[in-house]
């Protein structure tokens, strides 16, 4: 345990020592910034409308505002994703740190997992962003919390597993143009697969529409926490985690 | 300290290190000699249980490196052929972060810390960020981060690779300083190298074990010839150089005649005599004798080099290269 936050703790360190971290969580912040202006211009645009026609339906702030760019910062985080797990392996490949890694005593599992929760705290700082947006939602109007904390857990979840699945993909690799480049398309390919299945039924499209992320993401964006899909997530992290294991195994191996 | 029997890695297409075996006493320093791709980095990299062996067995202070390794790797201080640094971490914050990973206790790193970066002379550096240093001090700090935790056994490839003549004298002084309490295997493809600070020479050509034995022992081994440098004036293209080739070959005893160089109106050769002939005097009257001025005469010890040079085949004479170049190529 005390090796893992050694090695989470290195690896933030690093993302905040190059520009990567502080351009991920600007670029971020500006394109989630600009969804959420036009959303709440928008927003308040429309109830203006509706109290002139003098409809007495409500508006709400969940759903017109929050849901949808919840939506939109789970679709950015498949952009994002790329960038911040194609150094973990393939730079150390690179540079022959993982020299070092590799013949200090330090288990393997503990390499992994430290490298993952050092891109997840990075991650958890870029969605950091879009919470500065909300919390503007707190302070001058009533959102419910409980459905924006359910989404955030959705979009924690989501990172975890492209998160895991970049690192395994890293491990592959000694060119981070190509760890980033592939793990940007597993990425796309994994997202849609919920589009594959949109309109089909049957026992393939229930088993690939069940693998795709973006399927399980659903209910987080509504704000309805469901077992089933934590499970989903946590599996997935778990699966991806563990060939990563696999493909250093295996590398040293036939290296 | 350290025992190999039957050592064997395959690659993919190629057999880099081939059925080697050795032992290492404890404290002592041995030098690991073969020229480029000859299966050192392999072999200490199996000892460092960074990669698997093929077959045969490692054992580093009675560890194995398949069954034990975390054992094995505490154990160990390993630098690189390029040394493992973050250049985006200051020294102190890079050498606390390895010595953390060696799992020292966190009362002693500062401790461990001083020592290291007195004993490696890196100062100076201290707070500067590693990717602003020169490979001479790159180097020294990888070395720092190969003692940190006080292994018992360091294993270090090529560890003067990169740095200038001083630098080297410095480096090698420190290994003599560190032999004695741990035992350390280095490895190096420069010869004078090893003649400086090893007990002992593995040499290994081509994956496969050549010979193991002093330096001393392997001199004795293979001693039997004179080899002699002789410098003779020759202004104004007179003497021409052929000529005192021939007539230098003409001398009794003498096996073999090299012309070496002939710059500044100055033809030096190398000249070898037959075994057990003593050829000198008869050198210097034959030049004379022809009224040629001799500059200079010097016989020269059989050097490792030579050793090298028979032990591992003539082919490799290409990858000889002089003691005081400095070479930092990468495998």
């Amino acid at each position: 345990m005390k090796n893992v936050l050694l090695i989470c703790q290195k690896e933030l360190k690093s993302y905040f020592a190059s520009p990567i971290a502080y351009l991920l969580m600007a670029f971020f912040g500006l394109i989630f910034g600009f969804g959420f202006y036009t959303a709440a211009r928008d927003f308040v645009r429309f109830s203006f409308q509706a109290q002139m026609m003098g409809q007495s339906q409500p508006m709400n702030v969940n759903e017109q505002i929050i849901r949808p760019l919840v939506g939109f910062a789970s679709t950015i985080a498949l952009f994002l994703v790329p960038m911040i797990t194609m150094r973990l392996f393939a730079e150390e490949k690179r540079t022959g740190t993982i020299e070092l890694l590799l013949t200090s005593p330090v288990d393997d599992s503990e390499i992994i997992i430290g490298k993952w929760l050092g891109a997840m705290l990075l991650y958890l700082c870029v969605l950091g962003m879009s919470a500065l947006n909300f919390a503007m939602l707190f302070m001058w109007g009533k959102p419910d919390l409980k459905p924006v904390l359910v989404a955030y857990l959705g979009l924690i979840l989501q990172g975890g597993v492209l998160l895991a699945v970049g690192e395994f993909i890293s491990t592959t690799t000694r060119n981070q143009i190509i760890a980033g480049g592939v793990t940007f398309f597993v990425c796309l390919l994994l997202w849609l697969l919920s589009w594959f299945t949109a309109f089909d039924s049957g026992a393939t499209a229930s088993v690939v529409s069940y693998l795709s992320i973006v399927t399980h993401f659903e209910n987080f964006g509504k704000g309805v926490l469901d077992l089933k899909d934590v499970v989903f997530y946590l599996s997935m992290i778990f699966f991806a985690l563990f060939i990563t294991g696999q493909s250093m195994e295996s590398q040293r191996w036939r290296a | 300290m350290i025992k190999v029997e039957g050592l064997t890695k395959r690659y993919a297409r190629t057999l880099a290190v081939d059925n080697i075996s050795f032992e290492v006493e404890k404290g002592q320093i041995v030098g690991f000699l073969g020229p480029n791709g000859a299966g050192k980095t392999t072999t200490m990299r199996v000892l460092t249980c960074f990669l698997p062996p093929t077959s045969g067995k490692a054992n580093v202070a009675g560890f194995d490196v398949l069954e034990n390794p975390l054992e094995v790797k505490k154990r160990i201080g390993y630098l690189p052929e390029t040394p493992p640094l973050y250049p985006e971490m200051e020294v102190v914050e890079y050498l606390t972060f390895v010595g953390k990973l060696k799992g020292i206790p966190s009362g002693d790193i500062t401790r461990r810390l001083d020592e290291v970066v007195g004993r490696c002379a890196i100062g100076d550096v201290r707070d500067k960020l590693i990717g602003k240093l020169s490979k001479g001090y790159r180097q020294r700090v990888g070395l720092a981060q190969a003692i940190i935790h006080n292994p018992d056994v360091l294993i270090l490839d090529e560890p003067t690779s990169g740095l200038d003549p001083k630098q080297i004298i410095e480096i090698r002084e420190l290994l003599k300083s560190l032999a004695g309490d741990h035992t350390i295997i280095l490895s190096t493809h420069i010869l004078s190298e090893v003649e400086h600070s090893c007990e002992r020479v593995i040499i290994i050509s081509q994956g496969r074990l050549v010979a193991i034995d002093s330096v001393a022992n392997l001199t004795k081994r293979l001693r039997g010839s004179e080899s002699v440098t002789l410098e003779v004036e020759a202004a104004d293209g007179r003497p021409n150089p052929t000529e005192v080739q021939q007539r230098l070959e003409q001398v009794a005893g003498v096996s073999r005649v090299v012309m070496k160089d002939s710059k500044n109106g100055r033809l030096s050769f190398e000249i070898e005599s037959l075994q057990g002939r003593h050829i000198r005097p008869d050198l210097a009257r034959s030049v004379v004798n022809a009224g040629w001025s001799l500059n200079e005469m010097r016989a020269l010890g059989l050097s490792l080099e030579t050793i090298f040079l028979q032990l591992t085949g003539s082919e490799q004479k290409e990858a000889q290269v002089e003691p005081t170049v400095i070479q930092g190529d990468q495998q």
